[in-house]
């Protein structure tokens, strides 16, 4: 009865664990096959228990290649993206200015919209012109579809900035631009810091629009794609794991910084 | 992408008041706005134009393409296609109330019976990003194998019967059968349910569940009229960001489904890269932007929830 009454009690918890359990079970089996040596061209079934792709993780023609031109863009794409998107955030809170219902849908829109209607789309636009597909389109593409991202990110956190902060700041005969620089910009960081994470996850991670405004350029996930077709290195769980690593690396440390700043103005 | 929907706390306890608008430098919002709007315009709102166009084109790649307000391209798109439209709907339908059936617990979990366990687990939630999202679905071959340990426990426990019986699997195989394809889905938009969820769960007073429990209301009471109203603007989100890209997908479909799961993505995307029959490409993307659009102006119409943004 003791029993029952505490799966009662427990059963959310349990549901939410399950799923959490879902969430992460595929992390797990790329982790687990990157020490994998399979037989044929791919690497779906456990062989047997090998280092090898770990100690050569370049071994693959173009595959670190490709995880150049990911880096490069994804780098590009989020200073882009987040210089236009903290300009725009700022003008939606601290000013009123005609046009901004269009100027709140057309930044609603782009999230609001099928990666392939916009992929599908963009490719038109650049084929009618002529355009040349390869890198720079790829980087035009990343930049208008992260935009949106950063401005929700830095909206955010402006609209529940302090005003009397700058207030207090130009009472303190500091200038407009000394105001910005070392008030406004330190408060709004975080948000600027966050937007353009996300900037750079989504870009670094994108395929659909990729796939369609790519050219020749191949892209990590492209070929991560092509790979899928061809036959899948362990080259690719090495990548995924060490990123994965990586990552969660750095989400630990600046939480564990940000901690103890916290404690220290304590 | 917890800071998407995560609005930090603000700095002081009570809200600061509207900042006035300034005299000084009436144009400053316009020239802070200029080159992002001018980027959305030209790179996302002048291709929707020329999508249009495109889609009433007729011609050939040889000879080039002509706008000749060919507007049959629609009516034989739709009804060459419609299969793929329909399961498109399907199956983002089945994955959006799957995810919504596996995520509200989790974010529940973390809301409000997670502790000092909370901020693990929103890692752990966000984790899974940081791996490529293709790299992830391709472990689902793993995972749903023919004869692996998932299909082989399915099987024991007479679920594939049932899902047999239902169309969405075919004898002892998951993959490359509907279900795959929607296992994959809910699994890539999960976390796109969650956070909302847990964005709108969190904002919830707890004292409120204490009053309802001291009016005696049972938990599953307290949970029907009180929690659940309550986190209906996460719900909303959360069915969006699940249902729209979901609709559009065709990586899903592509990698853990085959000829006979092919969703309209897919169509768009061979249809674009691989036949360059530009025009009826054109017209399916349309099709589905439009569908999109109206589903979601009905549905935030209707759950009456506006401010999304």
């Amino acid at each position: 009865m003791t029993f029952v009454n505490w799966l009662k009690r427990n059963l959310v918890v349990i549901a939410g664990l399950l799923t959490l359990a879902y969430l992460l079970l595929p992390n797990v089996v790329v982790t687990v096959f990157s020490f994998n040596k399979p037989k044929g061209r791919f690497n779906y079934e456990w062989q047997e228990f090998s280092t090898a792709a770990w100690q050569d993780p370049c071994g693959v023609s173009d595959l670190c290649g490709s995880l150049s031109v990911s880096l490069q863009i994804a780098f590009w794409a989020t200073l882009g993206a987040t210089l236009l998107g903290t300009m725009i955030a700022f003008a939606l809170v601290r000013y009123r200015f005609r046009a901004r219902g269009a100027v709140n849908s057309l930044i609603f829109l782009p999230m609001a919209m099928p990666e392939v209607v916009m992929a599908a789309s963009l490719l038109t636009l650049f084929l009618n012109m002529g355009a040349q597909l390869g890198f720079w389109t790829i980087l035009i593409a990343h930049i208008m579809f992260c935009l949106s991202f950063v401005v929700t990110a830095v909206k955010a956190r402006v609209m529940s900035m302090d005003p009397r902060l700058e207030q207090a700041a130009q009472d303190l005969y500091a200038g407009p631009f000394q105001t910005f620089v070392r008030v406004t910009l330190p408060i709004a960081a975080p948000g600027i810091a966050a937007g353009a994470m996300l900037a750079f996850a989504l870009s670094f991670d994108d395929f659909i629009i990729t796939n369609f405004n790519a050219g020749s350029t191949v892209t990590f996930p492209m070929f991560v794609w092509g790979s899928a077709q061809r036959g899948t290195p362990v080259q690719i769980n090495v990548i995924g794991t060490a990123m994965f690593v990586v990552a969660v690396l750095f989400v630990l440390a600046s939480m564990a910084i940000s901690n103890r700043r916290n404690k220290q103005k304590a | 992408m917890a800071t998407l929907t995560e609005a930090p706390p603000p700095l002081t306890p009570t809200a600061p008041e509207k900042k006035p608008p300034r005299k000084r430098g009436r144009l400053v919002p316009y020239w802070l706005l200029l080159p992002g709007i001018l980027w959305l315009l030209v790179f996302f709102a002048l291709p929707m134009i020329y999508q249009a166009s495109t889609s009433v084109q007729t011609g050939s790649l040889e000879e080039g393409y002509k706008v000749t307000w060919h507007f049959a391209t629609y009516w034989d798109a739709l009804s060459e296609y419609y299969p793929q439209f329909l399961r498109s709907v399907l199956y983002a339908g089945s994955a959006t109330i799957l995810c919504l059936i596996l995520g509200y617990p989790l974010a529940y979990l973390i809301a409000f019976r997670a502790g000092r366990w909370k901020n693990l687990i929103m890692i752990l939630v966000i984790a899974p990003f940081f791996t490529s999202f293709l790299i992830r679905t391709l472990a689902w071959k793993t995972i749903l194998a023919d004869g692996g340990p998932v299909v082989g426990a399915l099987n024991t426990l007479h679920v594939l019967d049932v899902t047999s019986w239902l169309g969405m699997t075919s004898g002892d195989r998951v993959l490359a059968t509907p279900l795959a394809v929607v296992c994959g889905l809910t699994y890539n938009f999960l976390p796109f349910m969650v956070l909302p969820l847990y964005t709108s769960l969190e904002r919830i007073d707890g004292r409120l569940h204490e009053a309802a429990g001291d009016l005696y209301a049972k938990p599953i009471t307290t949970f029907r009229k009180v929690t659940f109203p309550l986190s209906m603007p996460g719900v909303v989100s959360g069915t969006l960001l699940t249902f729209i890209p979901a609709a559009g997908d065709y990586v899903n479909a592509d990698l853990l489904g085959s000829t006979d799961t092919r969703m309209v993505g897919n169509v768009i995307q061979t249809q674009f890269l691989r036949i360059l029959d530009y025009p009826t490409a054109a017209a399916l993307s349309f099709i589905l932007m439009a569908a999109i659009l109206v589903m979601v102006t009905v549905y935030i119409r209707r759950s009456g929830t506006e401010d999304l943004v």
